[in-house]
């Protein structure tokens, strides 16, 4: 990588303003087009038929009656989705998840599924087929199955990660540990020890757009995908691997999304789909259905969690300890290990242990929901800190204060950090008005602090510049959050031209090189990264045509806001040439002018953020109303603030929904109860005061303009912050998310019975 | 030389070891080292591990140069949402 990405701490004129987004008139006209808006000539309706049971024996499938029934053109079983994975346990388990091959691991899990002439059609073919199941017993509880009674999962799996390995497989497929120090020596020498276990209840990422896909597979081995998705990029290396395909040969292409937040980093039906398109020979559209998101794609893990923390008098924490256990669903996953890394990185701490367990259950397979594993840790910590500042008799924020890590603080995780942003967030909040707004009878005002890694990742970005003078910038990372408007501010920044010449547009796999996937807070990180090296590369092209239409020497021009300028005395009579100008010469200069830029963008600054919440509890009916909340983050430098504070109140917004009303409730059977969003209740917009928000600028040092990733850090805090503001309403710790009316009125209730 | 610390689930693949001693110039020379001296480690390689180097996670840039005496910390490879 030929490309220096130290920031600069330069000025703007671009970056930091806040231009009208690019894709607004379509999204509010109906004009976007989103996953289940494209359509093909001869396209077949894919529907998938679903287990109903939680954990099942797959003895048979019969799809002949399905396969006779006009109108049907093609059935597939696992054995159309052949095991091509060669050793790869992830992918397998991939495979697995989208087409179950064996068992059935879950209320949802597809058995089969059929492509049809319409709709109609699909639904009457999946009643014809037969399955045999033989079911076996279940367990979708976390605690639950890791007792030694539990219904085993799968019975390859032996616990990695002790000291002795063992001799019998388990429901635990991995243990970790993070720390330093000595907590028994740090526990010995607190004066106020708090020690409480936590729980927290399984949600989904609860996007409005379900997942829906296009596949066409072609008889000469090539193949189009249209897809709402996180990553197309990844997805062709994963279909293509499923199916067998050449992944050059494998067309993908982004539709616009209605949210992923993490659970658009999987493929699910995709595969599905090509395989369908295969065996019909036609185009294959294959939308989920509410009911199938929620059984089958995309929760977060429910947890159990214990923490142990002591401090002295002073205030000073001399000891802090966490187990914590996640469920993976019924495929092994490293979510506990993310919480145990998390869970205390806010902190400065002497001594310090976590210890994580991955845990298999009969539901979902977990996928990532924005800086997944960090909340329900962070609840957890967040509220034995809160209850400890209380007990030691300190003001929570001034208590946070004296033990946030700073720069070269050892973090629980491991390395040292550099320049961070916890304290300022805490002094921000410290100092806002929110927290001296007077409350009234049944409120509460709870704080907490919230930490993310953030990453980058591979990136390609072509920065193209048209004969008039316009600008299209083609990059690889999905527009999940308003990336194309930042990155179109960075391009603009860049050349020294207004933002209203730039365009930005989310290439196909065929049209740009690889990037991983838009995840882990990295969109506007990553590929600002890329369209600044992109600019620059135009800018050296833009600098050699001027000095051929000047005939002078390439050395003597430079790039001055927008404009070549030929730099000496004996070049004094020369104007500046203007982009517009060169590029209208350019097919008299050697041709098109265009930048590129392929990089690994790594060395994404870790964020933190501080929230408040008030809240009002009816202590009647337990039911919340959120009064008002206040989120405090850094953002390294915001490219387009407006955007920025959007990431900030979504967060915000789905961290209240995770905290008071979400939940996957499964019933003895196994089956999950409430798949629809009138049983499952995430926040409208009249659930919410308006999010108020401040954003804080730490300049990474890793990124020209000191970027920092902002989507994910800002869901960490909201559990621990409302979780603290009822507590503080009611006069009783809670610990069990979401704290739903029964719930409240249950912890109440045994506090009133002691 | 650069010290490198392990993760307390690496360890393991070294014997037990929380710390290592190695040559190596940059994150890729470290990993071809540690994969020849510890073959435990080339599986772990393979599925992913990041490395921190003085508080910075890098988990592709295997041309990153190792400073002397800068702090080396190895994890594992982590993903977003």
């Amino acid at each position: 990588m030929n490309f220096d990405p130290r920031y600069s701490g330069r000025s703007f004129s671009s970056v930091g303003t806040r231009p009208i987004r690019p894709d607004g008139v379509d999204k509010v006209t109906g004009r976007a087009r989103y996953g289940a808006d494209f359509n093909m000539a001869g396209q077949l309706v894919g529907r998938v038929l679903r287990s109903p049971h939680a954990h099942a024996v797959i003895r048979k499938i019969d799809t002949s009656k399905a396969e006779k029934l006009a109108g049907v053109k093609a059935v597939i079983t696992a054995a159309d989705l052949p095991d091509l994975t060669d050793g790869d346990a992830a992918m397998y388990d991939i495979l697995d998840n989208c087409m179950a091959r064996k068992k059935a691991l879950y209320d949802g899990h597809a058995v089969a599924a059929v492509a049809a002439i319409d709709a109609r059609t699909a639904r009457q073919a999946l009643k014809l087929i037969e399955v045999d199941y033989e079911v076996l017993p279940h367990v979708t509880d976390v605690d639950e199955a890791m007792k030694h009674s539990a219904p085993l999962i799968n019975d390859a799996i032996f616990t990695e990660g002790l000291e002795e390995k063992p001799v019998k497989p388990s429901n635990v497929y991995k243990r970790t540990q993070y720390g330093h120090g000595d907590v028994h020596q740090g526990f010995a020498e607190a004066d106020m020890i708090v020690e409480r276990s936590f729980k927290t209840e399984q949600t989904h990422q609860g996007y409005i757009e379900p997942h829906a896909c296009v596949a066409s597979v072609n008889p000469d081995g090539t193949a189009d995908l249209w897809v709402c998705t996180q990553g197309h990029f990844v997805y062709r290396q994963h279909c293509a691997q499923l199916l067998g395909l050449e992944a050059s040969k494998l067309r993908v292409t982004s539709s616009e999304i209605g949210g992923g937040f993490g659970g658009k980093t999987h493929v699910w039906a995709e595969p599905v789909a090509l395989a369908l398109s295969r065996k019909a020979g036609r185009p294959v559209k294959l939308v989920m259905t509410r009911d199938e998101v929620f059984r089958a794609s995309g929760p977060t893990s429910a947890t159990s969690i214990d923490v142990k923390i002591g401090a002295r008098n002073d205030g000073t924490i001399t000891a802090a300890e966490a187990t914590l256990r996640y469920s993976c669903g019924p495929y092994a996953g490293m979510w506990a290990e993310i919480g145990a890394m998390t869970a205390f990185a806010c902190y400065k701490l002497e001594n310090v242990k976590t210890v994580g367990y991955e845990v298999l259950v009969n539901r979902p397979k977990t996928a990532a929901y924005r800086a997944p594993s960090a909340p329900m840790a962070a609840f957890a910590v967040e509220s034995a800190v809160d209850e400890l500042a209380k007990d030691i008799g300190m003001d929570p924020v001034d208590f946070r204060i004296k033990n946030a890590a700073q720069e070269g603080t050892r973090a629980s995780y491991g390395p040292v950090y550099g320049p961070i942003g916890i304290g300022p967030t805490l002094e921000a909040v410290k100092n806002h008005p929110h927290m001296k707004a007077p409350l009234k009878q049944n409120q509460g005002r709870g704080m907490a602090c919230g930490f993310w890694f953030n990453f980058g990742g591979q990136t390609c970005t072509d920065l193209n510049i048209g004969m008039d003078g316009s600008v299209s910038l083609a990059v690889g990372t999905v527009d999940v959050g308003g990336s194309r408007a930042s990155l179109s501010l960075v391009a603009a920044e860049e050349l020294g031209i207004d933002y209203s010449q730039v365009k930005a547009v989310v290439a196909d796999t065929s049209s740009l090189g690889y990037n991983d996937m838009t995840d882990g807070s990295r969109g506007t990180f990553s590929s600002s990264m890329a369209t600044i090296s992109a600019a620059r590369n135009a800018i050296k092209v833009l600098r050699e045509r001027a000095a051929q239409m000047w005939d002078i020497p390439v050395d003597d021009v430079v790039w001055e806001k927008g404009h070549a300028v030929a730099k000496g005395e004996k070049h004094g009579n020369l104007g500046k040439l203007s982009l517009k100008e060169i590029a209208a010469q350019s097919g008299k200069t050697g041709g098109p002018i265009a930048g590129h830029s392929e990089l690994v963008a790594d060395g994404a600054g870790v964020s933190f953020a501080t929230h408040i919440c008030d809240i009002e509890v009816d202590p009647e009916t337990g039911s919340t109303r959120v009064i008002r909340y206040t989120v405090v983050q850094d953002a390294g430098k915001a490219v387009h603030p407006t955007y920025v504070e959007g990431q900030y109140q979504g967060g915000a917004a789905q961290g209240i929904g995770w905290a008071l009303n979400e939940e996957y409730i499964y019933g003895k059977d196994g089956r999950l109860q409430n798949p629809g969003f009138l049983d499952y209740r995430i926040p409208v917009c009249s659930d919410l005061p308006m999010i108020d928000t401040q954003i804080l600028e730490i300049p990474n040092p890793n990124h020209p303009y000191g970027v920092r990733g902002v989507g994910e850090t800002s869901i960490v805090p909201p559990l621990a912050a409302i979780a603290n503001a009822v507590s503080n309403a009611v006069g009783v710790r809670m610990t069990h998310i979401p704290m739903s009316p029964p719930r409240i009125l249950a912890a109440l209730e045994a506090e009133r019975e002691g | 030389m650069v010290e490198v610390t392990l993760w307390g689930s690496l360890s393991a693949a070294a014997g037990g070891q929380s710390k290592l001693d190695i040559e190596a110039k940059d994150i890729r020379e470290l990993f071809r080292k540690l994969a020849e001296q510890y073959p435990a480690f080339e599986p772990l390689i393979d599925r992913g591990i990041a490395v921190a180097i003085d508080g910075t996670i890098y988990r592709d840039t295997w041309s990153k140069e190792l400073p002397p005496g800068a702090e080396i910390f190895l994890l594992p490879r982590l993903a977003g949402g």
